[in-house]
């Protein structure tokens, strides 16, 4: 198989990154708890992708992508808890088995709701993810594994850093390779002009609910290596304030740009840390209204995202000319 | 069946209090197509005022009411310059992203210490509450209260919009920016009236709602901005008599739940309500469906 070059950069400077990583830990620069945040980022780097693609690239704008996150989280770490012992194919499963149970229900609940334009759309989802959090506080009384609304411990804690960064890249490849292909070219015409797309013969409705399905599996599949890095899930964790941290991700790097994602994914979990450290203890309450002031300032500042459109060139495939060059201002909620 | 009547009358007082909130999203929604996510924090904001009113300052219970709508329509504005304004013309998310931002900002911002605090407070009763018997069914003052305040309210914001003249500049910028522009409508103006008047609104929704439901907190705002927020939705947002109808149904479905299934269970079945609602009506119960032109 004869490699192309921007793949060959891609795979070069993951090694590079990876390589980075580890001296920063043998040189003991990267504490466990930075570690933690690391981890934290590339886990959020894939769900924040699966967004990426339902709304950045296909133009559904989806409110409730914690919830196919908690979905995948729980699957993934009941499986685990009860069956698993930190068996390393059992994990593996188990991840397959969140994704595929966050994609299933995307497909059941997409298949009606994506009928709805933008606003509509939003709050659909977001009701739906106000459904899946009941569901999950009330999940103990039909499964007392999941332990309902004080929270599920108990899954094996086999994801360390090596094995979330070899899964992130896998999930940066599909991603990349979806984008831009047929089918992601279809999903963007459709967040272009959906009804045009439809006229140029596009199945409108059974891309918009693949796209969804692949991004809320993507969602699951997140969800589920959360759960085997940190030991306690609760409700909370995945009820539409976190849907809200995906879509600010996905808006601040700008619609459709997987670099725009992943870079803001990173930065946004690591802002959230830093403030914690530079605040120190007598100021930790305004961490929040930092926070909150950063968003308001920066969408002001630069109301089209990070990278809005843009792509780094190592994440184009080679046989495709640049046709994302051009910067996008009204890449809007599609209507 | 006098268990049940009450019941409805308990979620008409909630409804009737949701529909306060509502119309500041829909109003809002009707003339800048913005989901206004601060919202529920400027109801939050208008029920800690109210309180600081009367149970702190010792402001007489009216007075108290009218400062705390005209601080929140000072606020209202003011989130609109700072925050919406400088993304009219950007994409329509952004000024979601941003409505988010000072949703969190009121909220961690009213959480410090020298603001509201971060606990929990207890609203004393502003006056003692009366227990009614009328033909068979208990009514509260407080119930009253709320059913007069908000009639009233609804009579005079019909009033603005259809006799007067800024109501007519609100009607006109709804449906075109530019056009009423043209027109000679100072668009910018109309928008802020709209903010302040939602605002105001919002405000007194919050003093109700600390009177009735007696515990406030600087988070409080979220979930009867959602719900609210849903409401304006499910009766089909941007068009008033449907955020009333989606209200009174919010209220109903939410205390019904409680009272018959399981108070778990009200969010969840709320929210189904309003998807199955949307799949048969994509555009609310009220709203019209515009065709689409490529």
């Amino acid at each position: 198989m004869k490699l192309s070059r921007n793949t060959f950069f891609f795979f070069a400077g993951a090694a590079f990154s990876f390589a980075l990583v580890k001296a920063m830990q043998l040189s003991g620069m990267l504490t466990p708890y930075w570690q933690l945040v690391l981890d934290q980022a590339l886990i959020i780097v894939i769900g924040a992708l699966g967004l990426s693609i339902i709304y950045g690239f296909t133009g559904q704008f989806s409110l409730g992508h914690a919830a196919f996150y908690g979905l995948g989280a729980y699957t993934a770490g009941a499986l685990d808890k009860v069956y698993g012992n930190g068996n390393m194919l059992f994990f593996f499963l188990s991840l397959l088995a969140g994704a595929a149970v966050a994609g299933l229900v995307a497909l059941l609940i997409g298949m009606p709701i994506l009928r709805l334009r933008s606003d509509y759309l939003g709050i659909a989802t977001l009701g739906f993810g106000i459904i899946v959090r009941v569901g999950m506080e009330n999940g103990n009384k039909l499964f007392p594994v999941l332990g309902g609304a004080t929270g599920m411990s108990g899954t094996p804690q086999v994801a360390d850093f090596d094995l979330i960064f070899i899964l992130t890249l896998i999930v940066i490849l599909l991603v990349r390779n979806f984008i831009f292909s047929t089918y992601g070219r279809a999903c963007t015409s459709i967040r272009e002009d959906e009804i045009a797309a439809d006229v140029m013969g596009i199945d409108t409705t059974r891309y918009k609910v693949m796209a969804f399905v692949l991004g809320c599996a993507l969602a699951g599949l997140a969800g589920g290596i959360y759960a085997h890095r940190y030991p306690f899930l609760h409700p909370a964790s995945f009820d539409f304030l976190k849907s809200f941290d995906f879509l600010l991700i996905v808006v601040l790097g700008g619609l459709g740009s997987m670099t725009g994602t992943i870079v803001t994914a990173v930065g946004w979990v690591f802002l959230l840390e830093v403030l914690r450290v530079v605040l120190g203890q007598n100021f930790i309450d305004w961490r929040g209204v930092i926070y909150a002031l950063i968003l308001v300032v920066s969408i002001i500042v630069r109301p089209q995202g990070l990278f809005s459109g843009k792509e780094l060139r190592l994440l184009v495939p080679d046989h495709l000319k640049m046709v994302t060059g051009k910067e996008h201002t009204h890449a809007g909620s599609g209507n | 069946m006098e268990h049940f009547l009450e019941q409805v009358l308990n979620g008409l007082q909630l409804g009737l209090m949701y529909a306060l909130i509502a119309l500041g999203y829909t109003m809002v929604y009707g003339v800048v197509q913005l989901i206004n996510f601060a919202h529920g924090d400027v109801f939050m904001v208008g029920a800690f005022l109210g309180y600081f009113g009367f149970a702190v300052w010792g402001l007489p219970l009216p007075v108290a009411i009218l400062t705390a709508m005209v601080a929140c329509a000072l606020l209202g504005v003011i989130i609109e310059r700072v925050a919406y304004r400088p993304l009219r013309y950007a994409p329509k998310i952004a000024a979601l992203i941003s409505a988010i931002g000072v949703s969190l900002f009121l909220e961690y911002f009213s959480s410090l210490k020298f603001v509201f605090g971060p606990n929990y407070r207890v609203v004393p009763r502003p006056f003692p509450e009366v227990q009614w018997n009328i033909a068979g069914l208990s009514v509260s003052n407080i119930q009253v209260i709320v059913f007069v305040v908000v009639l009233f309210m609804l009579i005079l914001l019909q009033i603005l919009i259809y006799r007067t003249k800024t109501g007519m500049a609100m009607r006109t910028v709804a449906v075109d920016h530019n056009a009423a522009r043209l027109m000679g409508v100072n668009v910018d103006t109309t928008i802020s009236i709209t903010f302040a008047i939602g605002s105001a609104f919002a405000a007194l929704g919050g003093v109700l709602y600390a009177i009735a439901y007696p515990q406030i907190h600087p988070f409080m705002g979220i979930m009867p901005g959602l719900k609210a927020f849903t409401a304006a939705v499910l009766g089909g947002i941007g068009i008033i008599p449907g955020a009333v109808l989606g209200a009174l149904i919010m209220g109903q479905v939410e205390i019904l739940t409680s009272a018959y299934i399981s108070s778990q269970m009200r969010d969840a079945i709320a929210f189904a309500i309003l998807i199955l609602v949307l799949l048969v009506r994509p555009t609310g119960l009220l709203g019209r469906t515009e065709t689409e032109k490529v």
